[in-house]
């Protein structure tokens, strides 16, 4: 008996009790659903984080004060000995790290923005010229911040999208003056929309000139320095240099951190990667009770038919052609399971990021192979068992089961 | 055809054996129709099941066309069954979800014929026993006469040599029984070797010769005069 005879004879086994077949089936279902769904949102997850940290602008190398990558022993407070990070440390980097396109000083902190008698909580920026480019966020109406500004610590802002709308409205904002706590600042630009980038909005920002930020938020250190390599190969050249130029300046300490963008994205791919296996892993689980169903429906089968195997035995079949009858049986129980749980969890993968916005997906092909691969498995594993006990059934025991 | 030499069959029911078939021996020629009688109890299910290979005996030995079946193993019984050995049963032992044709078809499945020609053989075997034209119906659509003649049919559809029948008529009412009884003394003229397990004398009456067993021994075996 070949093997398309047999898969002939499980399938109308299948066909011919329907309503059970399709509860087995369920469990097979709604584990491979919960595999391929699980997996799916990980990796849009995942895909999301990489597309938004490669969004922030290219090569960037983020440097900030205190070491933070000292791992291991205990470390007694150094508070005093951290020398923090200064603008001319941003002008030092931009006059000798030739490796460097920009170096961009940033001072940031909250404040209220108010204009006429309206007000709002929001983040000021303060950072140079080249923040547009390094940041790839740019001006939509107006100017943005220029390095005259930076050296004279104009009193000018250039609003985020969100802010202008919420305080101007209609209206043009541009010559108008704000209140920044409690200065005068003259809005010269407003930036274009951008959203929401890593859980922050972008358009929710006034930007000013870093000299006056550093003024407004009464302080003489800036917060970080934001670099770039035209190259993704210089950058590890380019931490060196960096390194030279600002120990030398910090007393020949290293009392800094460097963080680069593919450290940071290595850094979260690792940790979604691990998020995205235990998913899995947990859904795996309920794929495994699936296949706990199919062997249990299949023992009441095999028991349900033993006068059929009975009849089968006498009238020529050897005990591996009942093994394959079963077997077969449970794996189309399973694969087809599979099936129809890929299906659906492909279709609810793709509707997600319809309903649910916040919520990216992505179907993997891995994921779909995996669980496929997964499900014919939990048949084979499962369906052994009943399917050895009905080979083995004496014909006369069988023929005689009432 | 076949011969049983010292046939012993013993079963362990506690702590004693008890013996179903005591030192059988038998000769069967090709073309005979032998009628088995005797007792309930008396061994006749354990003979037919040890001929037609559904079990092995204890002891003894069993030539089937000159080969030794007791050293045979699973799959090598299941291929003698299926090509030398029809098997009818007094509850037909049909399978009710599929329909007449598909229960005939079923030994050729084992037998490896493909699915076109195992159509092209059953319809003239279910021809033969008169139920061409409901070979579409299910056995629960059928009476108890047709039921038993399409076993016959599943029974005959390899054209086996021998044609086992376990009172083939002890279900039956005495007209369908009647009508069983023909179409098996016919396939025996026809040269298949049929055996019996009967309690009905007027069955036995019908075949060349009949053994009669109790409690495992055989105590008859004569001619039909």
């Amino acid at each position: 008996m070949n093997f398309l005879e047999t898969f002939k004879v499980a399938f109308e086994a299948i066909i011919s009790n329907k309503v059970r077949s399709g509860l087995t089936m369920l469990g097979v279902i709604i584990g491979v659903l919960a595999v391929i769904l699980l997996v799916s949102i990980g990796e849009g997850a995942r895909i999301y984080i990489t597309k938004e940290l490669t969004g922030l602008g290219t090569n960037l190398l983020i440097i900030t004060p205190g070491k933070t990558t000292t791992s291991g022993g205990f470390h007694p407070p150094s508070a005093g000995t951290v020398r923090k990070l200064t603008y001319d440390d941003s002008l030092a980097l931009r006059r000798r790290a030739w490796l460097l396109t920009d170096a961009v000083p940033i001072v940031l902190g909250t404040g209220k923005v108010k204009y006429q008698n309206k007000f709002r909580d929001t983040t000021i920026i303060g950072t140079t010229a080249e923040f547009e480019r390094v940041r790839n966020l740019f001006v939509d109406t107006g100017s943005y911040v220029t390095q005259a500004d930076v050296d004279s610590k104009a009193k000018i802002a250039v609003l985020g999208r969100k802010v202008k709308d919420e305080l101007f409205g209609a209206e043009s904002p541009l010559g108008k003056v704000v209140m920044l706590s409690d200065a005068r600042y003259r809005v010269v630009g407003v930036m274009r929309k951008k959203g929401m980038s890593l859980g922050w909005d972008v358009d929710d920002v006034v930007f000013i000139p870093v000299t006056s930020g550093q003024e407004l938020f009464d302080t003489d250190a800036i917060f970080e320095i934001i670099a770039s390599t035209p190259r993704a190969e210089d950058t590890d050249r380019a931490i060196g240099q960096i390194k030279d130029i600002l120990t030398r300046r910090h007393a020949h300490k290293e009392d800094f951190t460097i963080m680069t963008q593919g450290a940071m994205l290595a850094t979260m791919n690792t940790i979604l990667g691990v998020l995205t296996a235990v998913l899995g892993g947990i859904a795996g689980i309920s794929l495994l009770v699936g296949g706990i169903g199919i062997m249990n429906i299949m023992l009441v089968s095999v028991r349900e038919r033993t006068r059929e195997i009975g009849i089968r035995k006498a009238i020529g079949a050897r005990n591996k052609d009942i093994m394959a009858q079963f077997l077969i049986e449970a794996m189309t129980l399973s694969a087809a399971g599979g099936v129809i749980g890929i299906a659906l969890g492909v279709g609810i993968s793709l509707l997600i990021p319809v309903f649910v916005t916040v919520l990216p997906t992505s179907v993997s092909l891995w994921s779909i192979l995996l669980a496929f691969f997964f499900s014919v498995a939990v048949g084979v594993f499962f369906g052994v068992y009943p399917a050895r006990k009905a080979a083995l059934q004496d014909p006369i025991q069988a023929l005689r089961y009432e | 055809m076949i011969q049983l030499t010292n046939i012993t069959k013993t079963y362990r029911m506690g702590e004693v054996d008890i013996c179903a078939l005591c030192d059988v021996s038998l000769r069967v020629a090709p073309g005979d129709l032998i009628a088995i009688m005797g007792p309930s109890g008396s061994g006749k299910s354990t003979l037919m099941n040890v001929i037609g290979c559904l079990d092995r005996p204890t002891s003894g030995h069993y030539l089937f066309e000159n080969k030794e079946i007791s050293s045979m193993v699973d799959d090598d019984l299941a291929h003698v069954r299926n090509a030398k050995i029809g098997f009818v049963f007094q509850s037909f032992n049909l399978l009710s979800r599929f329909p007449a044709i598909k229960n005939v078809e079923m030994p050729l499945i084992y037998s490896g014929v493909p699915s076109r020609l195992r159509r092209e053989r059953a319809i003239p075997v279910l021809e033969k026993v008169g139920l061409k034209e409901r070979m579409f119906h299910t056995p629960g659509e059928l009476s108890g006469g047709q039921q038993q003649r399409v076993a016959i049919a599943r029974a005959l559809v390899n054209n086996p040599p021998l044609l086992l029948a376990d009172e083939p008529t002890g279900n039956l009412d005495s007209r369908s029984g009647a009508e069983i009884l023909n179409i098996i003394v016919d396939l025996n003229k026809q040269g298949v070797t049929v055996m019996i397990v009967t309690h009905d004398k007027d069955v036995a009456a019908r075949c060349k010769r009949t053994i009669n067993l109790k409690d495992g021994w055989i105590v008859g075996d004569e001619a039909t005069p």
